[in-house]
Order: structure tokens, then C-alpha cells, then sequence
């Protein structure tokens, strides 16, 4: 077997909306979904990265109470969750994808540093920072 | 805190997008209505509100990015000073190298000279990262910080740390 992390979760507002964004707009696939009463264990996937999962978790019952939720949801949607980073072979071409499918940049690709980078959010305000593989 | 928990997330996250919007292009002009039709609420609402949400209005907010990229330029590029200053916005150098005294504590020239020989290694960190790092604080206003500063003449690092 091989050790390493295997799952990190993002905060989402809503978990239909973050599978239309991560799955549709991202290309991510979904890896599990599975509801248990009010909870929703929901994971997706880089298609070139198997090993790995990103978790889109609502906050809430009942894992938090509604004050601690309703902090959670304050952050995420004031962008303040740490930064994420997506490593793409072409950015502009990433970019141009991205954008006609209508995801939000922040920052369109900028040459910078030998590489090319640019910045989008997911609908729930976490931001994600496209950079360009060094070759 | 508890202004924070009465705040609306899909409000927040309209604010959000202004103030991304200041990040993408803080050379430009941010007058409030331009922001508040950004995050779709009335300019009256959205100053307010970014505050509350921010911490800083967002006038003051754009002037610390502005510094930010200035510091930036300041530190990776040849640029001259008053290339710099028209590039992150200002309309005259004067403004900006007292702005950016205000902010800083230090003049743009020495700046310049301290960055080159502490920036080593940044290059591993994604930009974005370094910028907010590298963020002025700005929680007192500039004029504030400038009777502060007449009161008692302690060197502006002084100051930067009382916040």
C-alpha cells in the first residue's frame, strides 16, 4: 500500500452547486457520494490524479452547530479559507475553456516567475490559483 | 463577532467579488458605486457592508493593494519610481510617495534597496501568497496615522504596530 493524504475538504455553500462547479465547469469526477439522513459525505476527483480527493462539505448539523456553521459559511464566502492550487498544463488555454463555461476569474493568466498563472473562485468563494507546469 | 454572524454569505460573497475586482485592477478607479453595482446593492449599503465584512472601507482597502503592487514593482522590476507610481494608480508622484510613507514607513527608493536583498526565495511561493504577505497593514486612516505621528515622533514602525 501506499501512504499519503487522501482526502482534503473545502467548505461549499451548497453541494449540488459545487458538483455542478467542480464536475462540469472543472472537469473533476465525482469519487463518492454518499448521504446518511442530513449528512453528505461528497468527494471528487482530478481525472490525472486517482491517488487523491477533494471533499466539498457543507457546514452544519451534525457536525457543527448553527453558530459555528454560520461562521463557517461567513468565511468561505468572504474568501478568507486557505489558498488552492491547480497546476495546469496550458493556463491560457485552461482559461479560455473555463471562462466560456462561465467560471469566475479573479485574475486572468499573467506571465510571471517563468510560468503563467491566473485565479478563479468556486460559487462558494474559494479561491483557486491556476499556475502553469514549469517545463 | 456578532456583526459577522448578521451578515448574509450570499451578500459576503457579492462583497467578495468587489473586492476582487479592486485586486485585478487596483490602478483604476473604485469610486463606491462602481463597487456597490459590482456586488449588485446601493452605494449607501456597500460601504457599510464591505467594512463590516473587511475591516477596512474600501477606499482604504484599494490603497493598500495599490501600495502592495508598488512595493511589488518595486522589488522585481527596473521601473523607475514614477513609472510605478502612475502604473498603481496615482496622479501624481507626490501623492503616492507620501501615501506610501504613510503606509509603509519607509520611502519608496529604500524600500527598493531592502527588498532586493531579502526576497530570496519567494519565487517558491505562489504570488497571490506572497501579496498578502506582503499586505500593508492599513487599519487606521491615513490622516490618523499622520496626528499620531505629529504626537509623538517614535519612527513610523512604531505606529505600524499600535495598528
Amino acid at each position: 500500500m501506499s501512504q499519503g493524504i487522501d482526502v482534503v475538504g473545502l467548505y461549499v455553500r451548497d453541494q449540488d452547486e459545487a458538483v455542478a462547479f467542480y464536475v462540469d465547469k472543472l472537469g473533476f469526477r465525482i469519487h463518492t457520494d454518499v448521504k446518511n439522513g442530513e449528512y453528505r459525505w461528497l468527494t471528487v476527483q482530478h481525472p490525472d490524479q486517482p491517488s487523491f480527493q477533494l471533499g466539498l462539505f457543507k457546514p452544519g448539523p451534525p457536525v457543527h452547530d448553527e453558530g459555528t456553521a454560520s461562521s463557517l459559511r461567513a468565511i468561505v464566502a468572504k474568501g478568507a479559507m486557505p489558498p488552492l492550487v491547480l497546476v495546469v498544463s496550458d493556463c491560457r488555454a485552461a482559461y479560455k475553456r473555463m471562462s466560456e463555461r462561465g467560471v469566475e476569474f479573479m485574475q486572468e493568466p499573467i506571465d510571471r516567475f517563468g510560468t503563467v498563472d491566473a485565479g478563479f473562485r468556486d460559487p462558494s468563494g474559494n479561491g483557486w490559483k491556476m499556475i502553469q507546469a514549469r517545463r | 463577532m456578532d456583526e459577522l454572524l448578521n451578515q448574509d454569505p450570499e451578500l459576503l460573497r457579492r462583497l467578495l467579488r468587489a473586492k476582487d475586482r479592486m485586486d485585478a485592477a487596483s490602478h483604476e478607479e473604485w469610486p463606491v458605486r462602481r463597487l456597490a453595482r459590482v456586488s449588485g446593492v446601493s452605494a449607501a449599503h456597500f460601504a457599510r457592508s464591505f467594512k463590516e465584512a473587511f475591516g477596512v472601507p474600501p477606499h482604504r482597502y484599494l490603497l493598500t493593494r495599490r501600495i502592495e503592487r508598488a512595493t511589488a514593482m518595486l522589488r522585481d522590476t527596473e521601473m523607475s519610481i514614477t513609472e510605478i507610481a502612475f502604473h498603481t494608480g496615482w496622479g501624481s508622484l507626490g501623492t503616492f510617495g507620501r501615501t506610501f510613507r504613510d503606509i509603509t514607513g519607509e520611502n519608496p527608493g529604500t524600500l527598493r534597496s531592502r527588498g532586493r536583498a531579502t526576497a530570496r526565495g519567494l519565487e517558491r511561493v505562489p504570488n497571490c501568497v506572497v501579496s498578502a504577505a506582503h499586505r500593508p497593514h492599513l487599519t487606521t486612516a491615513v490622516s490618523e496615522k499622520r496626528r499620531r505621528q505629529a504626537g509623538a515622533k517614535k519612527g513610523l514602525r512604531k505606529i505600524k504596530e499600535v495598528r
